[in-house]
């Protein structure tokens, strides 16, 4: 099957005082139907305009831009308008409309689409029990907690029936486990209802939690992309690997290696920990090779239900068990030496 | 000629009290009427500079720049030096420059261009983003302005027009002069043409009492439609 959103070399470029800004640089990267798709980046990234180039909130300047059969670059703003019926969103302040009700937002997409006030109902009712806010229909956004109006933003994005739902920042103004809650949601709607969902966020956290797949975005364009495992295990962008970083201190940095060098006078190395590994069996062997070792520092995390991560070691002993050691370390794992 | 009341500085009911009754009446037609032709003009006014600004659902530098000169053109005009510029329009349009409903329409002109701008200010203040919201789920443009961005910005609204009601009554005092009758010509008549300042002061009490009233409903009915 053709991916459901396919960009083609597509490039945004805004003007601004002091010249033209490529927010969007030739990208081309497609997402499959059905899969969650998150595009990570640091603020300036252009994941925003990436985003909104997807249901024409932006238009492209150049390129071409699949959306579920229709190149939308070339759409009119008629056009546009219904194809956006079939694409929701959803945005980092919510933007619920403060003078309707919680009820009156979600049924703002169906006024949209034309549906009869009875059918309104029905699927207004349907959508606030699907996100555990059926009791709070008749208030307004107001006296809603910032998960609960999340939800009423997911229940009006979703209420049109889209195939595509677009989360812009949508955990960015969450505390963690209200975002965790909102995550878990929207994990239902990729199950339960199928649709495919396209996460922004400048938090690897929501990714890992919920994207199959993932660019990383740097100056509006794509620095990485492939499986969220594949590319946060092993980060060939710098940028990617800020931002495993951030979830998983398990490499020492330069101060750390200092301290270390300082209080082990082994050679310290440092083995990836992959599942299936074997990293104990090897370690057990250094007692009878006569090699003295010492986890000095690491970490081992899960992502996608799989481990990752790696441990420091420092060894000490006579030169060549330690380094037949270290090669029966490199038979099982990735080992770097720290200079 | 006016008929003399019995004594000076004094508040005769029998003969001062059916005539501040009358000019209430007038007064309140006379603002009534302005603040609902002026205020829908300015609303459909105010709607097109919001919009067609930079930026805006309907961007358009040229119209913009055609509308914003419009009403800074009209808008400072004194309102007494206005009253004689239109009298010629409002001859054309009812057959008199005189009386209130005469007087309704050079109201009502300089109106449209202060509800406008208030108009306009109210609408810049909602959040971008839940115009943003709105195109996203498919709406279009001229469901957005007829359906979302008075309801979002309708409580200030209600203030802005509770101010522009005061300015009307202000307006209303004025007119007076060219005969529109009203509590204006009321005091002047039989208060300070006679220096009867009683009949003044009953007068500035009833327009107190008016305009004490005009801000209490304002204040009341802004913070029932108001969801913050």
């Amino acid at each position: 099957m053709p991916p459901i959103i396919e960009f083609d070399d597509v490039t945004k470029v805004f003007d601004s005082p002091s010249g033209p800004v490529r927010a969007v640089d030739g990208i081309s990267l497609g997402v499959e139907r059905g899969e969650v798709f998150g595009v990570i980046g640091y603020s300036g990234a252009g994941k925003s305009t990436l985003v909104r180039l997807i249901n024409g909130l932006e238009r492209a300047t150049s390129g071409r831009l699949v959306v579920d059969g229709d190149d939308v670059t070339r759409l009119s703003e008629r056009q546009l308008e219904l194809k956006r019926r079939h694409i929701g969103m959803i945005f980092q302040q919510f933007n619920l409309f403060s003078s309707r009700t919680v009820a009156g937002n979600v049924a703002f997409p169906l006024k949209v689409a034309g549906w009869p006030k009875a059918d309104r109902d029905r699927r207004v009712a349907e959508l606030l029990d699907f996100v555990g806010l059926l009791s709070r229909a008749h208030d307004h956004p107001s006296r809603l907690s910032g998960g609960q109006k999340q939800r009423v933003g997911i229940a009006r994005a979703l209420a049109a029936q889209p195939s595509i739902l677009l989360a812009d920042e949508c955990t960015s103004a969450l505390d963690p486990e209200t975002t965790q809650d909102v995550l878990r949601l929207l994990r239902k709607v990729n199950d339960e209802l199928g649709v495919t969902i396209v996460v922004i966020t400048h938090e690897l956290d929501v990714v890992r939690s919920i994207a199959d797949r993932v660019a990383v975005l740097e100056h509006g364009k794509v620095a990485e992309l492939g499986s969220v495992f594949d590319v946060f295990t092993a980060p060939r962008a710098d940028v990617t690997r800020r931002f495993v970083s951030t979830v998983l201190h398990d490499r020492p940095r330069e101060s750390d290696l200092e301290r270390l060098r300082r209080h082990h006078d082994g050679r310290i190395v440092t083995a990836d920990v992959r599942d299936g590994s074997r990293l104990g069996q090897v370690l057990g062997s250094a007692t009878a090779l006569g090699v003295d070792f010492e986890i000095v520092y690491g970490g081992i995390g899960t992502l996608q239900d799989r481990s990752f991560g790696s441990l420091t070691l420092s060894l000490a002993g006579p030169g060549d068990a330690v380094d037949t050691l270290v090669a029966r370390l490199r038979e099982v794992t990735d080992v770097q030496e720290a200079r | 000629m006016i008929p003399v009341p019995r004594a000076d500085h004094s508040f005769d009911w029998s003969f001062h009290g059916p005539k501040l009754v009358e000019s209430l009446g007038e007064t309140l037609y006379m603002v009534g009427a302005t603040l609902l032709v002026g205020g829908a003009l300015g609303l459909v006014l105010g709607l097109a500079l919001y919009t067609t600004r930079r930026g805006g659902l309907l961007g358009n530098r040229g119209v913009f720049a055609a509308l914003n000169l419009v009403v800074n053109v009209f808008r400072p005009i004194p309102f007494l030096i206005l009253l004689m510029v239109i009298a010629p329009v409002t001859v054309f349009l009812l057959g008199t420059r005189l009386g209130s409903s005469a007087m309704v329409v050079a109201m009502s002109f300089a109106a449209t261009f202060g509800v406008s701008r208030i108009v306009e200010q109210n609408l810049v203040a909602i959040d971008p983003g839940i115009i943003e919201a709105a195109r996203a789920t498919g709406a279009s443009r001229w469901r957005i302005i007829t359906t979302l961005l008075v309801p979002e910005a309708l409580g200030p609204l209600i203030l802005g027009y509770t101010f522009v009601f005061v300015a009307v009554v202000d307006m209303s005092a004025l007119a007076s002069i060219i005969d529109g009758g009203g509590l204006g010509a009321f005091a002047l008549d039989y208060g300070y043409k006679r220096w009867n300042f009683a009949v003044v002061w009953v007068t500035v009490v009833v327009i107190i009492l008016l305009v004490q009233a005009a801000q209490a409903l304002g204040n009341h009915l802004s913070r029932r439609v108001m969801h913050r």
